[in-house]
């Protein structure tokens, strides 16, 4: 199986903690196989890091599947790199040209700060969701497929909302730094369905009061996000949640 | 926090401040225009100099004025607010940036074309506005006298030549380039706000958003064009034809 091989620069950020300064580093990797994923790539550099006794990269992965949103950094100016639609974990290094120097950042948001090298703190999102508290469901057994009616489209809207991982690539690809697509991601996902509509009122309120306390921006609806998503989820949630929130605040007695 | 402080604080909220005043603002260009192509009739001001002197007499508009002084400075500051706060938010810079697909450079520049269009805003307001009220042009620009004008029902009505006022300052190259490098401005504020106004209010379904962006496409490009039209035609000593009279309101 010996295919295609090239020869790259990575130009990563190092950064020792969260308080140290960092600076990018520039290190050469050889015959690096063009069917490797981006993060595999990341591991044979950290190979040759520990064998030189250096520290290796820091950097978020998990599932390696493209669906747990870990694996969060931005390549040659890109979250998750020049692949429509894709994570860092399921781009591959066909995806770059041979010779090519790849410049890695983390994530770079005020309200996401770095940890370690790649690795940044997105523990305001897990604020936003939250400050969206519960759904009224009943526990035990799973019920039947049909006891509560929804529309197909309706369904297929609320799970094309669900989708997002939460990886943060929005808020990464935001001139802005805003966290709206994830948040009406959320919140659309929830006020589409009988399930999450009990609740809805108050949540869209609860979701977007937190998302303010964590100092994200405001939306200049620009769509990069949109652009950026690896789930491509659609600034129509945006809307969605403008509507949401605004019918709430003004036609309702609930408060977030 | 009192819900509707809450609600005008709120990230949300003030974007929703953004869109209704924008919405505003946009209604009023087609006004302005309306008014300021009577410049281009072939009758030395008499049209327009009535109409100014109509808008700066009748009641009604006096108190839209104010309402809408505010709304421009309440667009503005609240968007130099948001610049300020998304700037805050965004701190460090990429030391690599690609533009997004699909994302427009006028809409990645908004507070900057806004800024370019509030600058404009006071010269534009000094040059005339000011000038206007308090008669300040020198008499080598335009006379200051009153100009007596007779109606079609046989009355004299007297009005100010801010005409001559506007016929001067378009005889400055660079007052004309000014006003040209304003509107384009303007032009690609409107390309991605107007759309834009729509989509923060929630208004956003298949069903109209289509029609909503032409719209928007034709506005930003028209309303700024006619507008520019005004100080190239004075430039170049141009009028309407004699068959084209334009009368607003």
């Amino acid at each position: 199986m010996a295919g295609k091989t090239i020869n790259i620069k990575v130009k990563v950020w190092r950064q020792g903690g969260k308080y140290p300064k960092g600076q990018f580093e520039t290190y050469d990797l050889k015959d690096v196989g063009t069917d490797m994923s981006f993060l595999e790539m990341f591991d044979v550099l950290n190979e040759q890091l520990v064998s030189k006794k250096e520290m290796p990269v820091a950097f978020e992965h998990d599932c390696r599947e493209g669906i747990c949103g870990t694996c969060s950094m931005v390549i040659d100016g890109q979250p998750h790199g020049p692949m429509k639609g894709t994570t860092t974990c399921q781009l591959h290094m066909r995806s770059f040209k041979d010779g090519a120097t790849i410049t890695v950042e983390p994530f770079r948001a005020k309200s996401f700060p770095v940890i370690r090298d790649l690795v940044v703190d997105r523990s305001s999102f897990d604020a936003i969701i939250q400050a969206g508290g519960y759904i009224s469901v009943n526990t035990g057994q799973a019920q039947d497929a049909n006891a509560i009616p929804i529309e197909k489209d309706t369904s297929e809207k609320a799970f094309d909302a669900a989708t997002c991982i939460g990886c943060g690539a929005c808020v990464a690809a935001c001139p802005n730094s805003a966290a709206m697509l994830f948040t009406s991601a959320k919140v659309s996902h929830l006020a589409t369905m009988p399930q999450g509509k009990v609740e809805s009122q108050k949540r869209v309120q609860a979701m977007v009061n937190q998302m303010d306390k964590e100092g994200f921006g405001m939306c200049s609806n620009i769509k990069a996000c949109e652009a950026e998503c690896p789930k491509e989820i659609s600034t129509d949630n945006i809307a969605l949640m403008n509507r949401e929130y605004l019918a709430s605040v003004l036609g309702s007695d609930k408060e977030g | 926090m009192n819900w509707f402080v809450r609600l005008l604080t709120s990230s949300l909220g003030r974007k929703l401040i953004m869109s209704l005043t924008g919405l505003f603002l946009i209604t009023f260009l087609l006004v302005h225009l309306g008014g300021n192509l009577q410049l281009l009739n072939n009758d030395e001001g008499k049209s327009f100099n009535l109409y100014a002197k109509m808008m700066t007499t009748n009641p009604i508009i006096k108190i839209t004025s104010y309402g809408l002084y505010f709304f421009i400075l309440l667009h503005a500051v609240q968007g130099l607010l948001i610049w300020n706060k998304n700037r805050v938010a965004t701190g460090t810079k990429y030391a690599v940036k690609k533009k997004s697909p699909g994302t427009t450079w006028a809409s990645n520049n908004m507070a900057l074309l806004g800024t370019i269009v509030l600058v404009f805003l006071g010269i534009h307001m000094g040059d005339f506005w000011f000038a206007m009220k308090y008669q300040t042009w020198p008499d080598a620009e335009a006379g200051r006298e009153l100009i007596k004008y007779t109606l079609d029902d046989g009355t004299i009505s007297e009005a100010k030549n801010l005409y001559g006022k506007v016929n001067w300052s378009f005889s400055q190259a660079w007052i004309v380039i000014v006003y040209l490098v304003s509107m384009i401005g303007l032009g690609f504020h409107l390309w991605h706000g107007f759309e834009s106004a729509f989509q923060t209010l929630g208004l956003n379904h298949k069903k109209y958003t289509p029609f909503i962006r032409l719209v928007g496409k034709i506005y930003s490009v028209l309303i700024p064009a006619l507008f520019a039209l005004i100080p190239i035609m004075y430039f170049l000593g141009m009028r309407f034809p004699d068959w084209l009279v334009f009368h607003f309101i």
